[in-house]
């Protein structure tokens, strides 16, 4: 039972990684975009091709994918995405289908459509089992290793966000765009470089979940949805409510195709739904928020 | 309001005279081309799958992304009826449009509140939950196999399903234009009027006393019935029902046909689903494997130049007006 908590929890925290960025540029640019998945993937292959191809070695091929796919998210937002800010809900979700798609088609033309293996180091591969009998309590090394990182980022995060001059330019022009704007605050460069960061997040995430999540090229049609569920559900104006929805989502999932495989994900569908129509703005929002 | 502007607003609710054209061209079709009976059948359907979606989208501003719910809804109850009660696929459409009208209805809760996101959240979510439903109660819905074995009686008892899909065209059209013409007359009616004035501005219509979620709720079961008519009428003719069905990319599809032709206009849906399958054959004869590549440069394309000049061709040279 603890085994499953605790793989629900690792599983929570990666979603969150996964999505924290979506969180992000959501609150702050209003923006529905369905195609983070897409650099997420995009974070997966670099990291399968460089292990593959050219043997460099699995720790150090995350921070190359968290670079590479923030560098993809800041050309993409300066040409793509920048220009549709103030467009209907309408048009940005047909945009970033057409991205999802694009992306889809691409790595499948590129690297083909079967799933890749992520060959982890031997020191990763083991499990730890502590206790005995319904409280055993069982710990990959590489769902440990997932949770330190993440656990490690989200303080990380935090700390960014509430103690540093740029996490206040952040909040300030998530909470009022204008404003901000004509208090000094350059905007479009707030905008750039948290979109960049998230998207080298998303990436980083995906490099790392490759191994739990699987890595094909349908992944950001696939996890789209939960991505979209921490967001909803988490509410974009803090980290905590991702973080917290995410866990929630993390173990939910894993309990629930652990207890109830017949059900599968219809479990965690349906508590989305039903959370939305009782709170629409999310569970975890301040109140008198935007 | 002067006599010139009352006989503007009549005019744009009289039919053209170039729409029974048009229709009988449409009919006319499936004798003048007879190999391609299947196809104008499947854009008929397709049509009218676009034109509920419309509705929604176009006249009361709701984004959703599980529209495919209701199709699947319609195919399966149809399909399932056929093969276990009775052949006729007239009332097998009646049955597919009152199951989906029913699921609409229920749905229809879930997108009263909320925010665009939320809303899109919710359709997705209950699309995803009929996937998985229908996925699960494999010794109802045939699970992952699809459903088979479903042998249609002739309509009316006369026009036998034919192999090469002309009954099946006339069938479908002969749906679609009665749909349409429904459909028209609601969007005409003072309740389409309602429900551009909650798309427009939600806050404002509610002030002056429009009853917004009841509005909301009906006009969803409604979309919600003509999409179900839409899958019924697909599992009829092709005599099979599969996942397929209630797949996402479903939903996606039909958004961007209902986009190519133009979102808040009724032909929007037929234009866009002739233009949609026009482009689906002419690429995916050159690419077979990787035409969602080009589907999707496409919809990033259209938003970036705006989706209204599409259908304005006469905007694309010259300047922009500021």
């Amino acid at each position: 039972m603890l085994t499953i908590l605790f793989d629900g929890v690792a599983y929570g925290m990666l979603l969150f990684i996964l999505a924290v960025g979506l969180a992000v540029t959501m609150g702050l640019m209003n923006f529905i975009n369905l195609a983070h998945g897409a650099f997420a993937m995009a974070g997966g292959y670099i990291t399968v091709l460089l292990m593959q191809r050219l043997n460099v070695p699995f720790l150090w091929c995350l921070p190359l994918a968290f670079i590479g796919t923030a560098l993809l998210g800041a050309v993409l937002e300066r040409t793509l995405y920048r220009p549709l800010y103030h467009k209907a809900h309408l048009d940005q979700v047909l945009f970033s289908i057409g991205l999802v798609f694009m992306a889809v088609a691409t790595v499948d033309y590129f690297v083909g459509s079967t799933g890749q293996i992520i060959q982890l180091p031997a020191w990763l591969k083991g499990r730890t089992e502590l206790g005995s009998g319904a409280f055993m309590l069982g710990m990959g090394h590489y769902r440990l290793f997932i949770i330190a990182v993440c656990a490690a980022l989200t303080v990380g995060l935090q700390y960014v966000l509430t103690r540093t001059r740029f996490g206040s330019r952040l909040r300030a022009s998530v909470d009022d765009q204008r404003v901000a704007a004509g208090m000094g605050i350059n905007v479009n460069i707030v905008f750039l470089s948290t979109f960049a960061f998230g998207s080298g997040l998303a990436g980083l995430g995906g490099a790392l979940g490759a191994e739990v999540l699987g890595l094909d090229p349908s992944f950001p049609l696939k996890f789209m949805i939960y991505f979209l569920i921490v967001v909803a559900v988490g509410g974009t104006s803090s980290i905590t409510g991702p973080l917290l929805a995410a866990l929630l989502l993390g173990i939910a999932d894993v309990a629930g195709k652990y207890y109830i495989p017949k059900l599968g994900a219809f479990i965690v569908y349906s508590l989305m739904i039903l959370i939305l129509m009782w709170r629409p703005q999310g569970l975890f929002v301040r109140k008198g928020g935007k | 309001m002067d006599a010139s502007s009352t006989n503007v607003l009549l005019r744009s609710r009289r039919m053209r005279p170039w729409e029974p054209v048009l229709w009988l061209l449409a009919f006319a079709a499936p004798l003048a081309l007879p190999g391609h009976a299947l196809i104008i059948n499947e854009i008929a359907i397709v049509a009218l799958f676009a034109l509920s979606l419309d509705l929604i989208l176009g006249y009361t501003g709701i984004v959703s992304l599980g529209h495919a719910a209701f199709f699947g809804m319609g195919g399966y109850a149809a399909a399932l009826f056929a093969k276990h009660v009775m052949p006729d696929p007239l009332v097998g459409l009646a049955v597919g449009i009152a199951a989906a009208t029913l699921l609409g209805a229920v749905a229809s809760f879930t997108v009263m509140r909320g925010t665009d996101l939320t809303r899109l959240m919710v359709t997705l979510g209950v699309g995803l939950i009929m996937l998985e439903l229908a996925n699960k109660l494999d010794w109802l819905t045939g699970g992952a196999d699809g459903l088979q074995g479903v042998v249609m009686g002739p309509v009316l008892g006369k026009f036998e399903f034919d192999l090469f899909g002309r009954t099946a065209a006339w069938y479908s059209m002969s749906v679609l234009l009665v749909l349409f013409l429904l459909a028209r007359r609601v969007v005409q009616s003072p309740f389409g009027a309602t429900l551009k004035a909650i798309r427009d501005n939600r806050l404002r219509a509610m002030a002056i006393g429009i009853p917004v979620t009841a509005k909301l709720a009906q006009v969803y079961t409604l979309a919600a019935a003509l999409a179900g008519a839409a899958g019924a009428l697909l599992t009829q003719t092709t005599g099979f029902a599969s996942l397929d069905l209630f797949e996402f990319h479903r939903s996606a599809d039909v958004m961007l046909i209902l986009v190519i032709g133009g979102v808040g206009w009724l032909y929007g849906g037929v234009v866009g689903a002739i233009g949609f399958k026009l482009l689906q054959d002419l690429i995916s004869a050159v690419t077979p494997q990787y035409w969602t590549f080009w589907i999707g440069l496409f919809l990033v394309v259209l938003v970036l130049v705006g989706r209204e000049r599409l259908i304005r061709p006469w905007t694309w040279f010259g300047g922009r007006k500021a």
